[in-house]
């Protein structure tokens, strides 16, 4: 009965890369549809002709999908992509289905340095991001180091924790731009909101590279992370070097979120939607997860920077409202069904 | 598997002290002892999971210090007292888990991996589970597919840290059953911490009884389960007879 052996009921490479090439099609059309949609009109057909190279690039509609459109959908995808992934990353490590790094103050911790940063008039190339890293790094340590004791046991301390952190962070946060008066003021306070309409091409070439680096290192942990949501004692009986793999994607993860939070202030709930649409629809195999969660994550938020941009049109919002407006009610739902197992069905 | 001189403790006190024993191939080992005694301790320590501050650990002759956690896991297997999946995955997947040691960082489970899964899954009787999500197990069922996961890890020594403790009486007759016929069949050593002491008796070849972190006694079932033994170790009363079928020691509680 040698049928019994087929790797057919298992997750095999092939599988991964074809379910991964078909989302990357679903995200091309996304694009797609992101390009047309917008306060000015412009046609499938002009966007075809953009990107085939017959349309001229001084007529209005090249502008607008090459210098106005186009990179803030990219960045809309990217930091979609980052914090879904960082989501999943979370998730595992903590065995949490509740963990994102919004709602563990990840984000708000970073958008603490960040904040620091612009105050204290630092670079938006550079200082901004490295000190949003910095404050990445710093909560997540604070988070492990109050909520560790409980860690995957009691998934209510963790949340706690990242409740406190948050509460904290926010408050530092209106102080300093309580204090500042200047043009500062602004810049902080419609960055903090979620903005990706800033988006410049060499912003894009400085963080794909960490991004890309980053998420082939956290799948190259995927076998590792599937058998940590299992515990961690149980993940050393098997064979992982737990403590090293915790620490790598932790480290690695507070950077890609230092990145996207320096670039694109806070955007809540992605990385708690997306992986969970992705566990129910996959599975928990984190080979799948990965990559199916992160371009996921980058196809949602381009859907919703779409919509902030053009539902109040002429008008925009920030994109942060959307996210927020659809995540807290599934957050609640998540919350309600805690007790109950995280199932497929 | 030999432990020499072992000692461990978690912060001042001793947990375990001057432990010295062996695992001879195909034997099933049977560690007795009160709670708080150090019996987990012990099995943590032949894991790799805890590294003793005194002694050693000789596994097929060589020290597993410097042993990597894959090549300790291919040695050595554990089922844990409880396992918490917060996510769901399929006994198959569970299983396959246990192939994790074998499998290079980025190896996919391939025709061999499927097939020692799915002959650990027959091995455990639970082939009929093995698309079913773990969390819609009973504990015995989870039971089985553990052991089953530990197979498929192809070690030489599986540890079983109260096995039966969830279990209801055929369950239980079940999963020691299977151990036995594991160790019968593929000369697997077994060591194994239970609070059964007449299902261990029945089961076990050797019995180590451990009391506050020391070895009280060590031997065959009929040399260690006596009324003063038991009396001294276990602060409990009882009466020692023997099971009219099998002539192995059995305990009543006075």
């Amino acid at each position: 009965m040698s049928y019994e052996y087929s790797t057919k009921k298992i997750l095999t490479p092939a599988k991964v890369i074809s379910i991964s090439i078909i989302i990357c099609i679903a995200l091309t059309v996304v694009i797609g549809i992101a390009l047309i949609m917008g306060t000015a009109n412009v046609s499938l057909k002009q966007v075809f002709a953009a990107f085939w190279g017959t349309l001229a690039p001084d007529e209005s509609a090249w502008l607008i999908i090459f210098k106005i459109r186009l990179p803030r959908i990219i960045l809309a995808g990217l930091v979609g992509f980052s914090l879904s992934l960082g989501g999943v990353i979370f998730q595992a490590i903590l065995r949490n289905p509740l963990a994102d790094p919004f709602i563990l103050g990840v984000s708000s911790g970073s958008a603490f340095g960040a904040v620091l940063a612009i105050f204290f008039g630092l670079s938006f190339n550079l200082g901004v991001p490295l000190m949003s890293f910095a404050g990445a790094v710093f909560t997540i340590y604070l988070v492990i180091m109050i909520g560790s004791r409980n860690i995957g046991v009691e998934s209510s301390t963790i949340l706690l924790t990242g409740v406190i952190i948050n509460a904290f962070f926010t408050a530092i946060i209106m102080f300093f731009i309580s204090v500042s008066t200047d043009a500062r003021l602004h810049t902080m306070l419609y960055w903090l909101y979620g903005d990706l309409s800033q988006s410049e091409y060499s912003q894009l070439l400085f963080i794909t590279p960490f991004i890309i680096i980053s998420s082939i290192v956290l799948f190259s942990f995927a076998k590792d992370l599937n058998i940590i949501t299992t515990g961690e004692e149980n993940a050393a009986q098997l064979g992982v070097e737990v403590e090293k793999i915790k620490k790598l994607s932790l480290l690695i993860v507070s950077l890609i979120m230092g990145l996207v939070v320096a670039f694109s202030g806070l955007i809540g709930f992605v990385g708690l939607i997306v992986p969970h649409l992705g566990r129910m629809a996959f599975g928990s195999d984190h080979r799948l997860l990965i990559p199916v969660a992160s371009i996921g994550g980058a196809i949602f938020l381009i859907l919703a920077d779409t919509i902030a941009r053009t539902v109040i049109s002429p008008n925009e919002l920030p994109v942060g409202v959307i996210t927020a407006f659809m995540g807290a009610p599934f957050f609640i739902i998540l919350l309600k069904k805690r007790g109950s197992q995280w199932t497929r069905s | 598997m030999n432990l020499k001189n072992i000692g461990y403790r978690y912060e001042k006190e001793w947990a375990l002290k001057g432990i010295d024993l062996t695992l001879k191939a195909g034997e099933i080992l049977g560690i007795l002892g009160p709670n708080g005694s150090g019996k987990s301790t012990l099995l943590k320590i032949m894991d790799g999971l805890l590294i003793p501050q005194e002694g050693e650990i000789i596994i097929r002759k060589r020290p597993s210090q410097g042993l990597r956690r894959s090549a300790f896991a291919r040695e050595v297997a554990m089922v844990a007292q409880e396992n918490h999946f917060r996510f769901s995955f399929s006994s198959l997947e569970v299983v396959l888990m246990g192939r994790f040691p074998h499998l290079k960082r980025l190896q996919f489970e391939g025709q061999k991996d499927m097939e020692i899964a799915y002959n650990s899954l027959k091995a455990t009787h639970t082939l009929d589970l093995a698309g079913r999500s773990i969390h819609d197990l009973s504990e015995g069922e989870k039971q089985r597919v553990f052991i089953a996961r530990a197979l498929a890890q192809e070690p030489k020594i599986i540890l079983l840290d109260e096995p039966t403790s969830f279990l209801d009486l055929k369950f239980k007759r079940e999963i020691f059953r299977l151990i036995s016929s594991l160790s019968r069949e593929n000369g697997l050593s077994v060591a194994l911490v239970s609070h059964d002491i007449d299902l261990v008796a029945h089961y076990c070849h050797r019995l180590i009884m451990l009391k506050k972190g020391v070895i009280y006694a060590t031997g065959e079932p009929d040399e260690i389960i006596t009324a003063p033994n038991i009396e001294d170790v276990y602060e409990c009363p009882v009466l020692v007879d023997k099971n009219p079928l099998s002539g192995r020691p059995r305990i009543n509680m006075i």
